[in-house]
Order: structure tokens, then sequence, then C-alpha cells
């Protein structure tokens, strides 16, 4: 059964994943601003209670997120409180690592946004089901025989980019078609590079059309991010039929210097988002979107006199038109006999939990093989693949 | 195969390529000019050459020593070394001995102990096996990544145990779990010295300190020896085993010979050449555990001489491999530095593997990403006559006569970079662009220059064809 029958869409849904790399600060993005626990323990990174932007009784975001506070207002936010996990690891990698593969005691080598491309294009028809903006793959999207396209820059994107005369690029790149034919008795990975230099050049035939198509009257700001995101809805507009779009913003691994960094951060990252949206209801493109937000762990409570260091419990942000906004799960308990390890913010939803619940309700797929087990769902959409 | 694989000079860069990172054509056809025993010879005992003087660039560029805290400067400086060495066998044993007993940046964030262990790695790339542990189990990067500062007396932490074994000697299967409690028990105690704190000045050097009173000296029963057994007993008796052989001699073989399963399935795929494995099994235990006797059996061996482009190379590889066709970097450059976001954007980063397991190899290297990052860079690298391997490639092929044929053109740029073995449909393709321009002409000022751009592109092509991925 497809998914339009179900619930009566013509479009399919579409996932953009955005992630926060190097530990986001949920701390101090959304604000517990009414407990004294929070300032007593952040006399450096604490935002003032005269600064943060209230949206619930207890509740604040951090000045630099008013973008994100207008997109909660409307209803179309909701904050996923205390993500993360039992095996949870304070190294970039390893958390990264077990968000990608959702394998929390071994290194795995199958990304969980991999599976679910095998589960969507089984044969890989598309090139370009899955897209990440950024170079290199991340682990998310990677597994033996399933094609992901990584594009660092959509306007000269692929293979030969480096080459100024258009014809003779477009010439380098038939003769490397040729090269790249594959041949009777050449080995398994001869062939296999033959696959993917193809894939890499059908891909980037499709996606040459997203700049040619493409007319917008929303201006995305000149950082990393707003660009990425842009580049998102320049390839979803075009309609390639494209079902993961995977972009990272990094920077968040704010040992020192947190309180530029991070409100330049969250200014960038939120505008973005809120510009991004924008783009997709002027296009009639936004319905089928729900974008995620995550990181790979929060950070101490405490602060360490210049910044935070890395910790346990962090926070997810789903948002789109067919969200229905709110807070899920709970902010972590701040008395400070739960602090996880004695000085973290414990989890208290699996991050599995929420894969669960996108790709059930969402992406309409069964989500226990792809994240390995059966993890409690909650109900954050207001119109939903089952 | 358009090569003649008898050809003196394709073995001796094969061996070049697999004991090193490649070779120039003038190096290479220095090398060959001698018997291939005595390379190897040479190969072995890298303390007749100078060392490489990488110091230098701090001397040069004083930005890079102001940043030492950041791994991408003694990233850089590893690639200078890798191009420029005369002990090429030394760098390529340490890249070696780094993805066996793979330990990361990350979870320290602490740069000089892990270049503190690159340099432990590369003094002792060719010493004896327990040398090569003993290092390991005392070098505070190890000790920290795998939480042997945290394996006390009367609380052992099995994770340094449970690897040296699993990961670095024996393979999985080879040992129960009360060895593995008896190895931790042994290693309790090996630990280092406080670290300076990070803030307000940086990172320190850290030093290993044994502490005996936190050491765990009752008796112990491991792999069948019973005693007061220490970590070196330990070491001594893992370096005996004939299954340790066996599981280095198989990541050998995967590193220098030709790609394997990956290691994960080494426990049920067996080996693809057993008898090659046999081969190394005997030389280690003959030499006990001598890594310089291991090393030659292994490129003395017919089976190292056969397997020519058996092996994807790695991003440290590919990257070096074109520069060493580029020429670039032979004197110090203020901008080395930026060839480990290179590598990186191809899936590796030196001094920071993805875990205790290492970086899964051969075509698991490749995907749609990483091959668009390899093709652009090689042909950006060497898409410029005025580099001097470049150079060298456009003087050699000018300097044969007034006239190149389009097929001379296509062989001797396959010659000069490799020689590279090329499928036919590969030179067939190559060729037929070639004839499209017809005779390159050497004999004018504007004539040269036309045939010029033509080598340079023809050099752009190689480079991105298939075979060029391949060691």
């Amino acid at each position: 059964m497809t998914t339009a029958e179900k619930n009566g869409k013509t479009k399919d849904p579409v996932l953009v994943v955005v992630q926060l790399s190097g530990g986001n600060d949920f701390m101090n993005t959304v604000i517990p601003f009414t407990e004294g626990i929070y300032y007593d323990n952040r006399p450096l990174v604490g935002v003032p209670d005269d600064k943060s932007l209230p949206f619930t009784d207890t509740l604040a975001w951090h000045p630099s997120a008013s973008a994100f506070k207008r997109i909660y207002d409307q209803g179309k936010m909701a904050i996923v409180q205390g993500v993360g996990t039992e095996h949870a690891s304070r190294s970039h990698f390893r958390a990264m690592d077990i968000w990608h593969t959702c394998e929390p005691e071994i290194v795995a080598t199958e990304g969980w946004l991999a599976k679910v491309i095998r589960e969507i294009d089984p044969e890989g028809a598309n090139p370009v089901t899955a897209v990440n903006f950024g170079r290199g793959l991340p682990r998310a999207l990677a597994a033996p025989g399933v094609t992901a396209t990584s594009v660092g820059d959509l306007d000269n994107y692929g293979l030969m980019s480096g080459i100024q005369l258009q014809e003779e690029r477009d010439l380098d790149l038939q003769i490397f078609q040729r090269m790249y034919t594959p041949a009777i008795g050449s080995g398994q990975v001869m062939n296999y590079l033959s696959q993917t230099g193809n894939n890499v050049l059908s891909g980037a035939d499709m996606l040459a059309e997203a700049p040619r198509q493409y007319r917008s009257k929303v201006e995305y700001a000149d950082n990393p991010i707003a660009k990425s995101l842009r580049d998102v809805a320049r390839v979803h507009t075009t309609g390639l039929g494209t079902r993961i779009f995977y972009t990272t913003h990094g920077g968040y691994d704010h040992h020192a210097q947190e309180v530029p960094t991070h409100a330049r951060l969250l200014h960038e990252m939120t505008t973005a988002i809120e510009d991004f949206m924008q783009d997709l209801h002027d296009h009639d493109a936004a319905e089928e979107v729900n974008i995620l937000v995550f990181t790979e762990f929060g950070r101490r409570i405490k602060d360490n006199g210049s910044g935070t260091d890395h910790g346990t419990g962090g926070g997810a942000f789903m948002i789109g038109e067919n969200v229905k906004g709110g807070l899920y799960s709970e902010y972590p308990s701040l008395a400070v006999g739960d602090w996880k390890f004695g000085e973290d913010m414990d989890f208290t939803i699996d991050f599995r939990s929420v894969y669960s619940t996108i790709l059930n309700q969402w992406m309409g797929l069964d989500p226990v093989d792809i994240v390995g087990g059966q993890f409690e769902q909650f109900n954050p959409y207001t119109k939903t693949m089952v | 195969m358009t090569i003649a694989a008898s050809n003196p000079l394709s073995l001796m860069a094969h061996l070049l390529r697999r004991a090193g990172f490649g070779s120039d054509r003038n190096e290479l056809e220095e090398y060959a000019a001698r018997s291939y025993e005595d390379v190897v010879d040479d190969l072995l005992n890298p303390e007749r050459f100078d060392a490489p003087e990488d110091e230098i660039l701090s001397r040069f560029y004083p930005h890079l020593h102001a940043n030492k805290d950041n791994p991408a400067i003694w990233n850089g400086r590893w690639f200078y070394r890798m191009v420029n060495t005369d002990r090429p066998l030394e760098e390529k044993m340490t890249l070696f001995w780094h993805s066996v007993f793979a330990t990361g940046w990350t979870k320290s964030e602490h740069t000089p102990t892990m270049v503190d262990h690159i340099q432990m790695l590369r003094t002792n790339c060719l010493a004896n096996f327990r040398t090569l542990l003993l290092g390991i189990s005392r070098d505070p990067a190890m000790i920290f990544w795998l939480d042997n500062n945290e394996n006390h007396r009367n609380a052992i932490n099995e994770n340094y145990g449970r690897e040296i074994l699993e990961l670095f000697s024996m393979g999985i299967g080879n040992y129960t779990e009360d060895d593995i409690k008896s190895a931790a028990r042994a290693f309790t105690g090996w630990t280092y010295d406080t670290p300076v704190a990070l803030y307000p000045f940086g990172h320190f050097d850290v030093k290993y300190r044994f502490r005996a009173d936190d050491h765990d000296g009752g008796q112990k029963t491991f792999l069948g020896h019973t005693g007061n057994l220490d970590g070196e007993d330990i070491i001594n008796i893992i370096a005996k085993q004939e299954v340790t052989a066996r599981f280095i001699g198989r990541h050998l073989y995967n590193f220098f010979v030709a790609d394997e399963a990956q290691v994960p399935a080494w426990s049920i795929a067996p080996p693809a050449d057993p008898s090659a494995i046999d081969d190394l099994a005997k030389a280690w235990i003959d030499s006990d555990a001598d890594m310089k006797v291991v090393m030659r059996t292994l490129f003395n061996s017919e089976w190292f001489k056969a397997a020519r482009f058996k092996h994807v190379k790695s991003p440290a590889e590919f990257v070096a491999s074109v520069l060493k066709l580029s020429g670039e970097y032979a004197e110090p450059a203020p901008d080395l530095h930026k060839l480990e976001g290179t590598i990186v954007t191809m899936g590796q980063k030196l001094m920071d593997p993805p875990s205790v397991e290492g970086w899964h190899t051969g075509k698991e290297w490749i995907d749609g990403g990483t091959l668009t990052e390899r093709v652009n860079y090689a042909i950006d690298t060497l898409n410029n006559p005025d580099k001097p391997g470049v150079k060298a490639i456009i003087d050699r092929i000018s300097s044969q006569g007034n006239l190149t044929t389009p097929e001379q053109l296509v062989d001797n740029i396959l010659d000069l970079i490799g020689p590279l073995e090329v499928e036919s449909g590969t030179r067939d393709t190559l060729v037929a662009h070639a004839q499209v321009d017809g005779v390159l002409d050497w004999s004018s000022g504007t004539a040269a220059e036309i045939s010029t751009a033509r080598v340079v592109q023809m050099l752009t092509l190689v480079v991105s064809a298939r075979e060029f991925q391949f060691s």
C-alpha cells in the first residue's frame, strides 16, 4: 500500500534531519528559568532571567532562539525534552555513532537512515532518495549496498567540479563514464567502483536541475546552515523524489567561549529553519516535510568558568506543518541527587523512541528492525501515516 | 593488463607503494637499479638513513607551533614525513600499527599524548612485537582510551584486558572470560601521572606511572600459566601464541598485501590466502616475534610480489600517492595542516580512528561521496603543468622526440605514474580520446603548449580511472 493511499495525500512524506554537532547545550536552549539551581550552577553561561524568553510557566527560550519561539507559538514544534540513552557516551564520536547506528553497545556499520533508504528504494533506483548537504557521508546514511548522495556545493556539484570550462568538463565526464563501464571478469571491487561512479553521475544530472528551476522570495542569511537548508529547499521543490535530507550544523562543543558562540549558532540555526519553513510554505511544499533537529548529548549542569563540558541528557526538536506543538517527555530533574554521574542532566526518553515515532507515524515504516527493538512512541503529529 | 608484470620497474614500484607511499620516477629508477632483496633490507633498517626533519616546520611557520594542540598540525607534519622520508617503511609501519592499536583523539581531546603515542609506534615499528605491546600498554593515550586508569586493584576495569586480547593480539575465540579478568588484574596500577589541567595554558605531556599500591600482585591464571603475573608476563605469554602470529599476520596481509574481510569477520571467514598466513606465522615463531624477520618474509614472498593492485588505497595512502605525483610539499609549506581536512572528507582522520576497532578497509572506503572527493582531489591537484611532478612527466614525454602518438601518450602516462596496470577497456577509452586530436607535436613553442595541455588533461583522466584507486 502506498503512503498516499493511507492518508489521502498525494505527496510522499519527507524527513529533514538537522544534526547539531558538538553537543548542543539543551539547558541553555530551553531554559528552566524559574529554577534557582540553574543560576547557582551557571554563574558564567547562565542566561539572566530578564533576558530569556519565557514560553511556559517554567521554561524560556535562549534570547537568540526567538525564531524557535515564533515557530513554537504557532504550534508547529514538538520539543522532546531529555533525550538520551542508557549506554550514553560523553565521547562525541561514540555518542554520535550511537545516534547514527542505533547500536549503543557495539560498533555497527549500518546507519539507521541507510536502512530507511533500503526500505523505501530497495533497488536503489533513485540515486537521490537520500541527499546529504556537507562533505563526506554521515554514518547515519551509510550501509553496504545503499546509495546516498552527498553534496558539498549544489551549484558546483559532482565529479570534476574543479574543471573550469564546462565543455571540457562535459567531455571528461563522458570519458569517466566510459572508463567506469562494468566489464566481464573485472572483479567485485572494480564493479562496485563502476556502480558507485555511475550513481554519482546520474545523481549529479538530477541535482543539476534544482538550481535551474528554483525561484524564491526568501532571502536566507549568509552562513553554512542557512545555505544548506536553502539547498534542501531547492532540491525538495524540484521534485526529484528525495525522501531524506540530512545536514549538519557544527560548532556546539563549547568548553570555552560558550556565551558568544552558542548565541550566534542558535541565531543562525533557528533563523535558517524559520526561513526554510517560509520558503517551503511559499512553494506549497511544506506539508509533506518533517524536520528533526538533534544533537549527540547535552552539556554539564555546572559551567566550567568559560563554557560547559560534555554531558548526558539533551533535547530534540520536531518541526513541521503537521506537528502537534508542545512539550514531550519530561524535562530532566534538576534535583542534585538525580544528576547523572553526579554532574549531568539525565535522560528521560530514549532517542530510539524519537526515531520510532518518526519512522512509524511520519514515514509509515515498521521501526523495529531499523532502530533495533520496540521503543515507546509518543504522538507529536496532527496527521500521520498510520 | 597492458604492463608486463615481470618488468622489474613494476615490481619495485609495487614494493614502494606498499612499503611506503609510492615514489616519483627518479626515486623509482634509482631503487630499481639495485637488487630487490637489497632494497628490502634497507627498508627494514631505517636507522641507516637520516630521519625526516619535520621539526623544521614549526621553525619555518611559528603559527603551526602556536596551534600545536590542534591535531591537524600534527597530521600535516605526518603527511610531510610520508612524502619526504628516506625511511618509507618506518612511516608505513607506523600507520599500520596505528590501524591495529587504534587509539583516538576524540575521547581525550588531548593532543600531546596522541603525538607521543604515534611517535612511540614509530620508534618501535620494526621491533619485537613484545616491545610494541609493552609500549602501548604503558602509553598514556592508550591507558585513557581503554580506561586502564580506571583499572584498580580493588575494582578491575576489563576494557584494556579485553581489547589487548581481542583486537591487539589474539582475536576473539582464543581465550576465556577468565583470561580477560586475569589480564585486567595484571595491568592494574599501570596508569599515568595526573595531567596538568587544560586551562589556562593548554595541554602538557603526560607520563606513564606504575602505582605499586594499586597493583594486584595476587596469583592469577592466564592461558594456562599461573603465578603472580604482571602486565609484562601477560605480554610475554601473548607474544608466544601461534594465534597471535596468525592474527597479526592477517592484519599485515590485509594492510600490505591484499584486502581481506573486515576484522570482525575473521573469527568465521578464513584468510584469503591461508598459506601466506602460514608463512608469516612460521617467521614469527622462528624469530620469537621479531617484526623485522616477519616483514622480510612478507616482502620477499612470491605472494606479495604477485599481489599488484589488490588493495584499495586508504585516504591517507591516496592523498600521499597524489602528492608523490605532484611533487608538492617537498619543502615545508604553511598549509600542510589542510591535508587533514582533505582526508576527513574521504572518511579517515589520522590520530582519530572511529573506534578501537580501527578503520574498515578495502571497498568500504568507497561511497558516492568519498569517490567524488578522491577523484576531484586527484584532478585538482594534478591539473597544473607547473607542479614539479607534473612538469617532470611532461618533460619526460616531450624529450622522447618531436612527435608523440596517441598510444604513446596514454602508455607513457600509465607507465610514468606507476607503472599503473589498467583494464583494456580503460586504455581503449583513453587512446580513443587521445586520437581525436591526433599526434602531439613538440617541435615549436605554440605546438608544445597545446601538447602540454593535452598531457595534463590525460594525466587527470588517468588518475580518475578506477584503477588509480588501487595500490
